[in-house]
């Protein structure tokens, strides 16, 4: 309550005081062009440079020998690789959530975070991006599932949900990296003009498509920006909608339930608004940009994952509730599997992961300070994990036939390409904290209150 | 063209009226040159360097080296004979690319170098793509399986039953199915061995000549033949005039699985051997004493699952009862309208017992229970009130006295000549194998035997473990020892001689039926490793050492035979599959006494162990068998291994846990293995299984399982008392295929899976399947009309008349070329049979009732898997058909996981194997092998319903209900599947679809399925029953 950077709305401002155009240029453009190369930079790049050599030793084996290297099986043909396959999509939700959705609704407050919470989401989409391409059988012809015109004059299965989550995905991943892109490009330019290194020049020349800031350019660039996020705003909803009936269309109990859609999207933002928390706390912390990313924004998406727990809290109880209003057998066997199977501990751990630990978010402490933001919000990515985990495999395990019934163990090729894909999420952030701003430039001077002043004159 | 066609297409073959070409020995005699290595690498770097028909000459170079000839002795490359790992059951597939230079050198007859030409005029009968039939018969235990091989190009790939044959009526069983597998074993041993070393027929002629000719001079005296039971009318012949040769020599028979028990009860009540056979079609009672008579292995169960099956429909006649009391729970006692478990030990108890009641004055007081008391009282009302329409059955296992007093039982109640018949016995040389065994193992010690032939049969693993054979065979001094086998086994390592046998299904031969009638068995393929039949080395032991296999069983029947229509004779015989007039005639005989000693049955207060024969590996003899280690057993549903069965009581006491390790001590001999809790298993008593733990099978039977022989001694071959079980500590994997045994679920929900109900409630209430069916057209995609094509495809499967002898499995694995994938995969819950029979258990674990229900895909009208695939890959058929690509398949698995009854296989790894050539003969040509990443799944034999339309439309016919059946429908000895046109009302199909008792798996999703079933009904007597529910709620 002391701390000075408080103003009159008892929450902290979205900026730190004291900070001028040129000083805010000065500190993000220098994370990347100046301060020399962190050896905590190097360590944790090396390690995830490691991790994802093993992601790619683990994906040679498996293209070698076949998925039978897994932990998949009959009745359980679906395992880790789509359980993390819906994790990573899910993740990538907040970063089109906080800079579309959240553009539309002039929330400038997102102007902060959202340059890297957008690569975030374009990372999170790539790693998901990889599992339904390696859970193939053939992954040779994984381009089948494409409306390609060929000899055979045969298309894909429309009525498929695979199909349309080809077309979901391969959109959500366009339409994120474009956007992130354009809205890179005012800031390119500014590395362009303050790089010293002719290399980097160049590259940020090249990459800055000639933006020379004129009003034409500033015109056009906020047109295009704005139409951007009225094209990705819908994606925020629609993809994990289309994820979500990968399942609601089959007739698995506890897949088959109108929910999902709505479920799955709460549970993405969850997620999503998680992994922004897990990684901007350790980079203001490290790059001492606490007064760029200041506790406004922590405090903000502790809400946003509030209220989207409390969502998906629904959603376990309605899951429930219909299990066994339905009055079906077999969906009320599904419920009672999750409560006393095999698989149980597993589903309480989810429910005390994403319902009843969030709730100390209720408290502005847990809110604020950033070591209990950052490890409740480890706790809703592992929660969010399970839920996939639960849904896919637990469905699956016990299904119609009691003789058809069966467990599924990971196997270590399992872990190792999960392990792999969060490596190479690692990775990818380095490389992106270091070679690009991380923090937009152009729109955090906007913030300022000389903004005010500049647009007023 | 592939080196195994050729080699295939090439060999000179037989129709009926030809002769089997002379298979006289090709190779020149190997000189034991200098020893260089040669390994994998090196053989195939040589083969790699050449090409095109340089190819061949390469190989003839290369077995020309020393080095190759080393590497062939070694039976396997080198590497693979230390590989020991278990998990490499399914890497051996991998290695077998070896075989490739090793088949091209030991396989047939050689080719000419020279450019040979394609057929000029097509041989008569052989149509390139359409498959023959040839008639002949497979021997197990001396019994015959009448069968039909089918042969495309001379490659046999498929064994059916033979329709027309009294003991097959269509029906097949597991062992005869799988033999196919057998032949094509690529284990199997190539040459003829001389302590190890690669022999030719040549060198062992030689060998054999001067210690021959020395025993002439002594009659014979150091001559000993030991044979597996002989039911063959010429090589017994053969065997008697080497007896009159040699008049000192003995021939011996052992076998492990033997019927010694029967031969003594027969004897005992008689006073002499007879046959028992039963007409089940006419028995309203049937009483099991511990047999399991519907499923393979016990002599007639083929004829026998066909006849109980026709008794058991509620729709038509009366249908019979059957009462099983046993100790092993069986597939038999699964069938049972009342099954009483009870120790081994006590069966002859609860015989004498019945004896007793039905007027006998046996004995029996005393130590049955209250509840087995009112069991046999109510029994011995059945019986009486069906004097002439009853029959009690007792298995192998039990003793003397208690077939004596079945006999007896049988005699009193006027069934002989209705329900049970007497014949001559089927065995050519009915002797106690036991003692005959034990004699010869004397004879060995004391010295006497100079040359021991062991034809067929591995006594040094089998033997009972009392009689050490396998230290007899080592460390007594016989200069010469011969074994002629299928496998390098165990004995063979043991013997000076090994001359590899020929397979059945590549040798001449003849064996009777259960019923006495005779087959002969045709070759239908020329010896793949140039081997000897059992025939051609008694010839040689006769002096005839130039007869071929077929001129001795053709001589032997001409003699038998000798008009002047033998000809024909033989023709028709070879055609049918029998020679008519064979068959035995009834026999009467007299009971010679009704008081039959007791046995010695030891302290039936201590534990009791049961010794039985595995349900798939049989004694040991199909170890290396693939197909039948991964056949899931009827009850257990466990493949690749043995373990030890306790009863869930037992186990509590004990503190037991499935997969827990036991020691187990029988008179000083431990065994440590891995036990199971089987519902229905009697408590105080545990069940073992024979023929695992070989030591010298081959790649699949190798060290697979527990060896449960050295527990086994002569004087209690099948069951004995004061075995000692103690915790080993830790576990053993097992794979078990069916992953819950129950329909009721963890939350007190029964599911409707098999519907089932007593003869009385179905009476009162004949369709009590049926209320779960939804409506017609409950569906947002507009419907197709299939009623107007001309074919739809449907299947009903009569719950009732399943007795789950699992052969439809084995007919599907055969016909579809479907994998073996090894215990590992099995455990993963990845095996590949497109049909499966699920067990299931229901009510008191300690004696539950259990169904099966045979699975294969259901074809679903509206298919959950094809809506979700992403590719259509799976799609439906005008004639209903849910069809596969497997082309198109990229390997989602959704379909899998949207499918409610599991029946989709997805080959996780490359399970097939691509490499081993003996295996690319044996697979069906008409069905796509598939490779590693495609979901597969059952067509209704697609294939064969394309094969009938073409046929039909060449015809300008449709197709006629009963000439178009799948391969499990086939095999099946139950008839119990039936597959048909649905849209012909007078259809078989149509006609089992119209029945009350007709509903769909899971009906109520709207899957509207193709594959129905027929509810089960059983018929328990009504006396017992409330006995049953009493002690239930008791």
């Amino acid at each position: 309550m002391d701390d000075p950077t408080q103003v009159e709305t008892g929450r902290a401002p979205v900026i730190g005081p004291g900070y001028t155009f040129g000083t805010i240029t000065d500190k993000i453009s220098s994370i990347v062009l100046t301060r020399p190369t962190s050896t905590g930079w190097l360590i944790g790049f090396g390690i995830s440079f490691l991790i994802v050599m093993v992601l790619l030793y683990a994906i040679g084996y498996l293209f070698l020998r076949g998925v039978g290297i897994w932990g998949v099986n009959i009745p359980v043909g679906w395992g880790f690789a789509i359980v993390n396959f819906v994790w990573w999509i899910g993740i990538g939700h907040a970063g089109t959530l906080i800079s579309a959705i959240l553009l539309l609704l002039r929330q400038s407050w997102r102007n902060s975070i959202n340059r890297f919470a957008e690569a975030m989401t374009l990372f999170a989409v790539a790693c998901a991006g990889l599992f339904p391409l390696l859970h193939l059988g053939r992954p040779w012809l994984f381009y089948w599932l494409f409306p390609y015109p060929n000899s055979m004059n045969y298309w894909p299965q429309f009525r498929s949900p695979l199909v349309w989550d080809v077309f979901a995905v391969s959109t959500y991943f366009t339409i994120s990296l474009v956007f992130w892109f354009i809205g890179l490009i005012p800031d390119l330019a500014t590395l362009r003009d303050r790089a010293q290194n002719r290399i980097a020049q160049i590259v940020y020349g090249m990459l800055a498509m000639g933006w020379r800031g004129s009003a034409r350019h500033w015109h056009r660039y906020e047109t295009a920006y704005l139409l951007l996020a009225g094209l990705a705003t819908p994606l925020v909803l629609s993809v994990h909608t289309v994820v979500s009936f990968d399942f609601a269309i089959g007739i698995v109990p506890g897949w088959h339930t109108t929910i999902f859609p709505p479920y799955f999207v709460a549970g993405a933002i969850y997620s999503g608004f998680a992994m922004v928390l897990v990684l901007a706390i350790p980079i203001r912390k490290f790059y001492g940009v606490e007064d760029f990313i200041t506790e406004r924004h922590l405090e903000n998406s502790a809400m946003v994952m509030l209220a989207t727990g409390l969502i998906v809290a629904y959603g376990y109880v309605m899951e429930g509730f219909m299990n066994w209003y339905s009055g079906n057998v077999y969906e009320n066997y599904n419920l009672w599997n999750r409560l006393h199977g095999p698989y149980a501990p597993w589903y309480y751990a989810l429910l005390f992961c994403n319902i009843v630990l969030p709730q100390v978010l209720w408290i502005r402490k847990f809110r604020t300070q950033p070591l209990w933001l950052f490890l409740v919000s480890l706790d809703v990515l592992l929660g969010m994990w399970l839920e996939r985990f639960i849904i896919v495999v637990v469905s699956l395990h016990r299904d119609f036939l009691n003789s058809s019934w069966g467990m599924y163990y990971p196997t270590r090729w399992d872990w190792a390409i999960f392990i792999g894909t969060i490596g190479m999420f690692a990775a990818a952030m380095f490389l992106f904290i270091r070679i690009l701003p991380m923090i937009s430039i152009f729109e955090l001077r906007t913030l300022l209150p000389e903004a005010e002043e500049v647009k007023s004159e | 063209m592939t080196v195994e066609t050729q080699l295939a297409t090439s060999v000179p073959q037989r129709s009926s009226n030809n002769k089997m070409e002379d298979n006289k020995p090709h190779r020149e005699d190997v000189c034991p040159g200098k020893k260089h290595k040669l390994d994998l690498k090196t053989a195939h770097a040589q083969i790699a360097a050449t090409k095109g028909p340089e190819y061949w000459r390469s190989l003839e170079e290369l077995a020309g080296s020393s080095e190759f000839q080393e590497m062939m002795h070694r039976e396997f490359p080198k590497g693979a004979s230390e590989w020991l790992d278990a998990v490499s059951r399914r890497g051996f597939l991998k290695l077998m690319g070896a075989s490739l230079a090793l088949a091209g050198m030991t396989a047939c007859t050689k080719q000419p170098l020279e450019p040979i030409v394609p057929y000029v005029r097509q041989p008569e009968e052989v149509i390139p793509g359409r498959p023959m039939f040839f008639a002949t018969a497979f021997t197990l235990s001396g019994y015959a399986s009448p069968i039909l091989v089918e042969s495309h190009l001379y490659r046999p790939t498929k064994i059916e039953g033979n329709e027309k044959h009294p003991a097959s009526l269509g029906g097949t069983d597991i062992f005869a199915q799988a033999s196919i597998l057998g032949m094509y074993d690529p284990d199997r041993s190539q040459t003829i061995a001389h302590l190890g070393d690669v022999r030719t027929w040549g060198n062992f002629l030689e060998a054999i000549r001067g210690p021959l000719s020395a025993q002439k001079a002594v009659q014979g005296a150091g001559i000993r033949i030991l044979t597996r039971t002989v039911s063959s009318p010429a090589l017994a012949d053969q065997l008697r005039s080497v007896l009159k040769l040699y008049l000192q020599a003995k021939w011996h028979v052992y076998e492990p699985v033997n019927r010694d028990n029967v031969l003594e009860g027969a004897k005992m009540a008689f006073g002499q051997p007879v046959e028992t056979q039963y007409r089940l079609e006419n028995a309203d009672v049937i009483v099991s004493l511990d047999a399991d008579f519907l499923y393979a292995g016990f002599p007639g169960s083929t004829r026998y699952i066909r006849d109980f099956a026709k008794r058991r429909n509620p729709d038509a006649g009366e249908m019979s009862r059957l009462y099983v009391i046993e100790s092993t729970p069986t597939s038999t006692g699964a069938k049972a309208d009342h099954r009483l478990s009870l120790p081994s030990v006590k069966v002859e108890a609860f015989a004498r017992a019945l004896g007793s009641v039905l007027g006998m004055n046996s004995g029996g007081d005393g130590v049955l229970d209250r509840d087995q008391a009112k069991y046999v009282a109510a029994i011995a009302r059945e019986l009486q009130s069906h004097r002439g329409s009853s029959a009690v059955i007792v298995g192998d296992h039990q003793s003397p006295s208690v077939h004596a007093l079945a006999h007896a039982v049988n005699q009193a109640l006027g069934n002989i000549g209705r329900t049970v018949v007497y014949t001559d016995p089927v065995d050519a040389n009915p002797v106690n194998q036991t003692d005959s065994l034990k004699d010869l193992v004397a004879d060995m010690r004391a010295g006497k035997v100079d040359m021991l032939f062991i034809m067929g049969g591995n006594p040094a693993y089998d033997a009972p473990a009392d009689l050490n054979f396998a230290d007899a065979l080592k460390n007594t001094n016989i200069p010469m020892r011969v074994h002629l086998g299928l496998y390098q086994d165990e004995t063979a390592e043991l013997c000076h001689w090994h001359v590899n046998e020929a397979h059945y299904l590549e040798s001449w031969g003849d064996t009777r039926a259960y019923d006495g009638t005779v087959s002969i068995v045709q070759p239908l393929i020329a010896p793949l490793y140039n081997g000897k039949s059992a025939y051609e080395l008694t010839a040689l032991l006769a002096g005839q050492a130039e007869a071929t296999g077929h001129e001795i069983v053709q001589g032997y029947w001409q003699k038998q035979h000798p008009g002047a229509d033998f000809d024909a004779f033989w023709r028709k015989s070879l055609h049918d599959g029998w020679l008519a007039g064979t068959t035995f005639t009834p026999k009467s005989v007299n009971l010679k006494s009704a008081a039959f000693p007791p046995s010695a049955v030891g302290d039936i207060k201590s534990i009791e162990i049961n010794f039985r024969r595995d349900p798939s590996v049989y004694d040991g003899q199909f170890s290396n068998n693939g197909w039948l280690q991964e056949l899931p057993k009827p009850m257990s549903k466990m493949t690749w291994d043995n373990p030890v069965l306790v009863g869930p009581a037992m186990a509590a006491r004990m503190g037991l846990k499935t997969e827990d390790l036991v020691t187990l001590e029988l008179n000083g001999k431990k065994v440590t293995a891995p036990i199971w809790i089987q519902a229905g298993h009697p408590d105080n008593s545990i069940t073992v299984f024979l023929g695992y733990g070989r030591r010298r099978a081959g790649r699949a039977g190798t060290g697979t399982g527990f060896d449960m022989y050295p527990l086994r001694s002569s004087a209690t071959p099948w069951f004995t008392t004061g075995v000692s079980i103690s915790k080993a500590g830790g576990m053993y994997i097992l794979a078990s295929t069916q992953g819950y045994q129950t329909m009721d679920t963890g939350d007190g929900v029964t599911r409707p899976i098999v519907r089932t109900r007593s003869l009385e409630e179905y009476r009162k209430e004949p369709d009590f399947a049926q209320d779960d069916k939804p409506p017609a057209g409950l569906t947002l995609y507009p419907g197709y009309n299939y009623r107007s094509e001309p074919y739809a495809w449907g299947m009903a499967i009569d719950l009732n008349a399943c007795v789950g002898c699992n052969n439809c499995i084995l007919a599907c694995q055969s016909e579809n070329n479907i994998p073996v994938v090894g215990k590992e995969q099995c455990n993963k819950g990845r095996h590949m049979h497109w049909i499966r029979v699920d067990a299931y258990y229901q009510g008191d674990r300690d004696n539950p009732k259990a169904y099966f229900q045979p699975v294969p895909c259901m074809q679903c009208e509206n298919a959950p898997c094809e809506l979700v695939c992403p590719v259509g890959a799976t799609t439906h058929s005008s004639e209903g058909l849910n069809d596969m690509v497997y082309n198109r398949c990229v390997g989602t698995r959704y379909c899998s996981n949207n499918c409610p009854y599991k029946v989709r296989r997805f080959n996780f790894l490359l399970f097939q194997d691509w490499e081993t050539p003996q295996l690319k003969m044996m697979r069906n040509p008409d069905v796509t092998v598939r490779s590693r990443g495609v979901m597969e799944k059952c067509t209704y034999c697609i294939q064969r319903i394309t094969q009938h339309r073409i046929d039909s439309e060449r015809e300008d016919r449709k197709i006629q209900d009963g000439e178009l059946q799948t391969a499990c429908q086939q095999s099946c000895p139950a008839n119990a599947i039936v597959f048909g046109n649905i849209n012909d009302p007078n259809s078989q199909v149509s006609k089992l679809k119209a029945n009350a008792r007709n509903y769909g798996l899971l009906q109520d999703l709207n899957t509207r399925p193709r594959t129905t079933y027929l509810a089960e009904i059983r018929n328990p007597n009504p006396e017992l029953e409330g006995q049953r529910s009493t002690a239930e709620h008791g």
